[in-house]
């Protein structure tokens, strides 16, 4: 057999990170950039659910001890702790799965924290499909649970990059915000661009007549490496990163798609209630009747598996966004 | 009776007779569970608490979080008592516009610490509140009042842990203890005894006192004010309508109905308590 000399994917060989082989990585950089500002920033606090380890939250563990809580496997304390300790002044940084911070502790990120409108950053490690381990943790409705709670701003990075330049900006806003973590070695893509993160604006990374891609979170180094691979074809496509997904850069979107280039949009998330329906919602608040393809996981519980298998099979890898938009071309 | 005690007693029959004002201005509420925790308002505000009337974002103040936001009431009365709401307010309780909303709100009221009234958030925002203060170097307290009925939400006891863990010395929780809830006693919607030996079990510092005897109250607080390395909570029982006979006597409900004409029955009787 063939397969008997190919190294087999796994689960477990793939939770750490999604980076291509040979892809330049940083290593955690939520941790060093949060133990960074830190440093200028006494009142800054870490707490985690013991999930420190794997949300990057040791780095600042380890350079401020006397300043990271551990609260244990319990979500829904370690929420309300946090907003108690901006209530008296500290600005808390908390750490968990996405799927923890969202599903199990929702009433009390909604009412301790968002309510009160405390600057309290809650971090959620593995949203949308970057783990193998199934529902239990894919945080695959993250943004959709998350969209509708007043006050709260939400952030899908693209990368290290962003993390880097997000966690300051997270912390100068005055309300609460949600990150959608990237962990582990972590690719490091958007300095080869023009860019800077800036919350609530999207920005334009390439330009192109044919195709616009608008995107957000990991799914934007996927539509930059899928606009390489059609610009080969002769397709010409651009990619508006959205790195804030509330509040949405309705100008921007708005701006872009005027004209008649298709319209994809491209989410490490369900296609229920994340970016699709962010970008649908603008266009038809506008009046911009318009059609848009999205490129999201379905509204289904996914399988588990490695995640390069997974991201193939529901269609988030760079050769089948390509395949999709020659398909939708034709 | 000592003169500590005798103006505690005072106190809380104002807070008493605040909360049937209040009551009546809506023709209904949790005017039960009110009367039956004044006396521990009283105590609490009254020889506890450190505030500044006047400032109720005072930094250094004690904090006293209304977890059980449909309380609401029985705070206003407390809150009015101890000055920082005057009482001529109290009679827009429930009503639109009013900083007095039906269930507590903190950007509605000076010192509503919290917006209560979701069950089981309470004593978790508390930990964050004393561990900050801990780590700030602020001497200030904080004690949540939880119920019974409360005890039922798994997060209440994810913050118990919290506080044992962290050592925290500066929360105090206070249980009152009616053994009523929702839909009906306590012991048969969900038993929740016994109450000491679970609140010891997880780590604190815990004493049952007569949550209505104000003199066991005073000790039982100064007994807890020494104690140092683990969290303390005072678990009160309580009688829903205690000094009005009228209401101590009615069918237990969570949620009590008083006739429009009973409400100066219910200050009558209340003064004759108190006489």
């Amino acid at each position: 057999m063939t397969t008997s000399t190919k190294k087999r994917l796994t689960t477990s060989a793939m939770i750490a990170s999604f980076a291509d082989e040979g892809q330049r990585t940083t290593s955690a950089p939520f941790g060093h950039a949060l133990a960074g500002l830190a440093e200028q920033r006494p009142e800054i606090v870490g707490l985690s659910a013991d999930l420190a380890k794997y949300t990057d939250m040791h780095v600042f563990r380890e350079a401020y001890p006397d300043r990271f809580y551990q609260m244990g496997m319990a979500e829904q304390a370690m929420l309300g702790t946090a907003a108690g300790m901006a209530e008296v002044g500290l600005l808390p940084f908390a750490s968990t799965y996405s799927v923890f911070a969202t599903r199990r502790a929702y009433d009390f990120l909604c009412l301790d924290i968002a309510e009160p409108g405390l600057n309290v950053n809650v971090v959620g490690g593995l949203p949308g499909l970057t783990t193998g381990y199934g529902p239990s943790h894919q945080a695959t409705e993250d943004l959709a649970i998350l969209r509708g709670m007043p006050g709260l701003t939400i952030v899908d990075p693209c990368d290290s990059v962003d993390i880097e330049q997000a966690v300051p900006e997270l912390a100068d806003t005055s309300g609460p915000t949600y990150l959608r973590l990237l962990r582990g070695s972590v690719p490091t893509v958007l300095d080869e661009y023009d860019y800077r993160f800036r919350l609530g604006e999207a920005a334009e990374l390439r330009g192109g007549r044919d195709v616009l891609m608008i995107s957000t979170g990991l799914m934007t180094m996927r539509a930059l490496q899928a606009a390489q691979e059609l610009a080969s074809d002769n397709v010409d496509v651009a990619v508006l990163h959205v790195p804030t997904i509330k509040p949405l850069d309705r100008e921007a979107i708005l701006r872009e798609v005027a004209g008649d280039r298709l319209v994809m949009t491209l989410e490490n998330h369900a296609v229920v209630g994340g970016l699709a329906e962010s970008v649908a919602s603008c266009l038809a608040f506008a009046g911009a009747g318009k059609r848009i393809v999205p490129i999201g996981l379905p509204d289904e519980f996914l399988a588990a598996g490695a995640l390069p298998t997974l991201h193939d099979r529901y269609g988030l890898s760079a050769s089948a966004i390509a395949a999709r938009t020659r398909e939708e071309l034709a | 009776m000592s003169d500590r005690v005798h103006a505690l007693e005072e106190s809380a029959c104002r807070i008493r007779r605040h909360a049937l004002d209040m009551g009546e201005a809506q023709g209904q509420g949790y005017i039960g569970q009110a009367l039956g925790l004044a006396d521990v308002l009283a105590v609490v505000y009254g020889d506890r608490l450190r505030f500044q009337p006047w400032d109720p974002d005072w930094p250094e103040r004690d904090r006293f979080l209304l977890s059980i936001g449909h309380y609401a009431i029985a705070l206003y009365a407390a809150l009015a008592e101890a000055g920082i709401v005057d009482v001529a307010e109290l009679e827009t309780y429930g009503a639109d516009e009013s900083r007095l909303p039906m269930s507590g709100m903190a950007s509605y009221t000076p010192g509503m610490e919290i917006s209560g009234g979701s069950l089981g958030h309470g004593l978790g925002v508390a930990t964050g509140m004393a561990l900050g203060l801990r780590q700030r170097g602020n001497p200030a307290r904080v004690y949540d009042l939880l119920s019974d009925g409360e005890l039922d939400e798994g997060s209440t006891w994810e913050a118990a842990l919290a506080c044992a863990h962290h050592e925290l010395d500066n929360v105090t929780a206070i249980v009152d203890v009616n053994a009523l809830q929702a839909d009906g006693p306590t012991s048969g919607v969900l038993r929740i005894e016994p109450l000491t030996a679970k609140w010891e079990s997880f780590g604190w510092r815990a004493i049952r006192v007569d949550g209505n005897d104000i003199p066991g109250l005073l000790a039982a607080f100064d007994e807890l004010a020494a104690h140092r390395g683990s969290p303390s909570v005072l678990i009160c029982d309580t009688r829903v309508g205690r000094g009005v006979p009228l209401l101590e006597n009615r069918e237990k409900a969570h949620f009590m109905r008083v006739e429009s004409h009973e409400w100066q029955i219910a200050r009558d009787q209340l003064e004759e308590t108190y006489a």
